[in-house]
């Protein structure tokens, strides 16, 4: 044991979990951490906002798998953070966020800057707590990285009151934390597994619906071998895509209210529908009561929550997806099943595929969405990472840009939020510095977080920024386009700013590419040189995303013009 | 279809526990007929026990969702035919007419409750059973005028081995 101050012992901890960087905003209510933090060799990543600090650490733990540090100073500083904790925690993204805190004895008083965090983030963390003394420090650190990188991921939150931080106590680093109300059981149940095992082996139609907890336990490989041993095409949601390479032949893209033709039919014919590490949001299964009518469900997932929540099924394996695809996969080695009926069932798959493809565009002025993604691949290498704001942007993503491993496509699933593609696009270079990484955005939620720019300059952590420009908060518009009669309301941005010298403006380079071919040029470069560059391509208005399942309409209801 | 439950489980004997608790129930939804906690053998843990009207589906779904709570370390959603569960009510009884006066104590008496206190004009009483129970006095008394009541809500035990 050896006397220290809680600021001292804050860090200490933080080193100790081999944390190396930490996203922040400085401020009254955190000077002794800061000042700590002057003396060490952990990296302090400022950002021009709290939420983007939060976003940052967001895209860093989703990038690197590890946990994401932020840290912010009490009242506004930890509210500015609420929006990236929301973001980071329905996503299951790893991150812990740090706030000053008024000291003990003011608490309650309502004192300057005094804001009750540990209530205001209460449903939107897995846990929050608050120190009490220095000696707590460090088991509330080692709780919180325990807590949010095991079981289903999450955010924690650690309340640091300023005293706490100031005061001198004996401290001890425990070795091990634990707590008797949280047992994470990741082995699955031998039972749950035959059972899984027999309905799969005698699967005529089966579909494989892949989510985010695929990527989060690692186990894309695994998802492949079943797929590829039961013939079943995968879908993937948008927190699974990566998960399956976009160009593998049983890849049938993603499912939900803008799936492509082929993944929504399929899982509306299955008969059997394995669903591995998602949880049915409303935005994958469009209107329940039609959602893949005909399939037995088989629902893995590390939480147990999650299983008949949305969907009532008739299997479930509750444990890490990884261990559960394993166990199922060693069974149906020793099982005799027959996949030559499956060949009916991928030549559906060939059917819609060809029957929904895309429509080649052309007599258009403009540069169309679809085919700038596909620009941007082609310009892209293979192990490049991107992260997307929210709208039709986002959609366009997941639609028409190919991702070919886990842990290189991320967006904001769960609370579609504008804003998070850049920062969090800046936390994934500072995860990943050898990779380019690129957020494709719209103009709208880029104006968002846009102040980030100093953060990629200042800090040397190079971005590129796509902004499908079409002067409007597109989805939205697309919305009232289609069923509010076109009455634009709170839709319109007009033409400020020019992005071009708002990127200059912070130091970065701005293009405005006239052609696909210029556009593909400039992301050439901007990933040779490695710099920061927003590219500012314009595009039409009125352009839609289709698919489309209307609101209310179940997933065969495709919508593929207007 | 809803029917009411009783659901108990183990807690951090923490401050800020009982709030997340019931945030918990508000921000899903989950309609709480009452809630009681007290402190039991061990002082580190507390015990709560909530009793809600819902579905199997719902009902399954709160139980998750408070074991998912890092504070909370037990959770069982009780099974009625082996729980004994008890409330207990406290009721101010106008009594400044002596017919009145006379009815509820014979109400009371009824009910095996006990008279805590006489003031000139009002009774206090107290009753317990289970919450059915209870409802059938205040039903019963209610012509007479309760001025006041407090419940604590209800508090429940496994009968024979069976324990949380
Ligand atoms: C923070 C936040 N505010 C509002 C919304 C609602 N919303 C969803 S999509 C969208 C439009 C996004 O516009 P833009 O970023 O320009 O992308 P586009 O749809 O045009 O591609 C809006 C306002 C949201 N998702 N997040």
């Amino acid at each position: 044991m050896v006397e220290m101050s809680g600021a001292r012992a804050f860090v200490e901890s933080l080193e100790r979990q081999k944390a190396e960087i930490i996203f922040g905003v400085s401020g009254g209510a955190i000077l002794p951490i800061c000042d700590e933090l002057w003396n060490s060799d952990l990296r302090f990543i400022m950002a021009r906002h709290e939420q983007g600090a939060a976003h940052m650490a967001d895209g860093f733990a989703r990038a690197s798998g590890r946990v994401g540090v932020c840290l912010a100073t009490s009242g506004p500083g930890a509210t500015n953070l609420v929006t990236g904790i929301a973001t980071a925690n329905i996503d299951s993204s790893p991150v812990v966020a740090f706030t000053g805190q008024v000291p003990l004895n003011m608490i309650g008083t309502d004192a300057f800057q005094e804001v009750d965090i540990i209530g205001v983030s209460a449903s939107i963390t897995k846990f929050n707590l608050q120190v009490r003394r220095p000696s707590e420090i460090p088991q509330a650190v080692k709780s919180a990285f325990y807590v949010a990188s095991t079981g289903r991921h999450g955010c924690v939150l650690v309340d640091l009151p300023k005293d706490v931080q100031i005061a001198v106590e004996e401290i001890e680093f425990p070795e091990e934390v634990s707590f008797r109300g949280y047992n994470i059981n990741l082995e699955p149940d031998g039972r749950e597994m035959d059972w899984a095992t027999t309905l799969l082996s005698n699967a005529k139609r089966p579909v494989i619906m892949a989510g985010g907890g695929v990527i989060a336990s690692n186990a894309s490989a695994e998802l492949v071998k079943m797929a590829e041993l039961l013939v079943a095409p995968v879908t993937t949601t948008l927190m699974g895509k990566g998960a399956m390479p976009c160009d593998h032949q049983l890849f049938a893209g993603q499912c939900g209210m803008h799936g492509t033709g082929e993944a929504n039919l399929l899982v509306s014919e299955a008969d059997v529908l394995l669903v591995v590490g998602a949880r049915f949001s409303d935005r994958t299964t469009a209107k329940l009561e039609e959602f893949s009518p005909g399939a037995k469900v088989i629902h893995i997932d590390i939480d147990r929550s999650e299983v008949d929540k949305n969907i009532e099924t008739v299997t479930r394996v509750i444990g890490d997806a990884k261990l559960a695809l394993e166990g199922i996969l060693s069974r149906m080695a020793n099982t005799r099943f027959d996949t030559s009926r499956n060949g009916e069932w991928l030549k559906k798959l060939e059917k819609f595929r060809k029957q929904y493809a895309p429509p080649e565009l052309s007599g258009n002025p403009h540069m169309r969405a679809p085919e700038v993604m596909r620009a941007l691949r082609r310009a892209l290498p293979r192990e490049a990472l991107v992260t997307t704001e929210v709208g039709q942007c986002q959609m366009w993503s997941a639609l028409y840009f190919d991702a070919y491993a886990p842990r290189t496509f991320f967006s904001s699933g769960g609370l579609g939020t504008m804003g998070w593609g850049f920062p969090a696009a800046i936390g994934a270079k500072a995860a990943r510095p050898d990779v380019p990484v690129v957020d494709i955005a719209g103009d709208g939620s880029f104006c968002m977080t846009e102040n980030n720019l100093a953060t990629c300059v200042e800090e040397n952590l190079p971005v590129v920024v796509v902004v499908l420009n079409n002067r409007m908060l597109g989805m939205v518009a697309q919305w009232q386009r289609l069923f509010y009669g076109r009455r634009y309301f709170g839709v319109e941005l007009g033409n400020s700013p020019d992005f071009v010298k708002l990127a200059e403006a912070y130091g970065a380079e701005g293009v405005r590419p006239e052609t696909i071919d210029e556009f593909e040029r400039a992301v050439r470069r901007a990933v040779k040189d490695d710099v920061t560059m927003v590219i500012d391509v314009q595009i039409d208005p009125e352009e839609n995303v289709f698919p489309m399942v209307p609101p209310g309409k179940g997933l065969k209801d495709l919508l593929v013009e207007a | 279809m809803a029917q009411l439950s009783t659901i108990a489980f183990l807690v951090e004997n923490k401050p800020g526990v009982l709030f997340k608790v019931s945030n918990l129930f508000r921000r899903r939804g989950y309609n709480i007929e009452s809630i009681s906690v007290g402190p039991v053998e061990n002082p580190e843990l507390s015990r709560m026990t909530v009793s809600v009207k819902a579905d199997s589906r719902i009902l399954n779904q709160i139980v998750d969702q408070l074991d998912k709570m890092v504070e909370v370390i037990k959770v069982k959603r009780l099974d009625p035919m082996r729980t004994v569960a008890r409330e207990m009510a406290l009721f101010k009884i106008d009594t400044s007419d002596p017919m009145a006066r006379e009815e509820s104590l014979r109400h009371v008496n009824n009910y095996h409750g006990l008279i805590l206190n006489i003031d000139p004009d009002f009774l206090i009483a107290e009753v317990t059973g289970d919450p059915a129970t209870i409802d059938e006095f205040i039903e019963k008394t209610s012509p007479i005028g309760i001025e006041e009541m407090s419940r604590t809500g209800v508090t429940a035990l496994e009968k024979g081995r069976l324990k949380l």
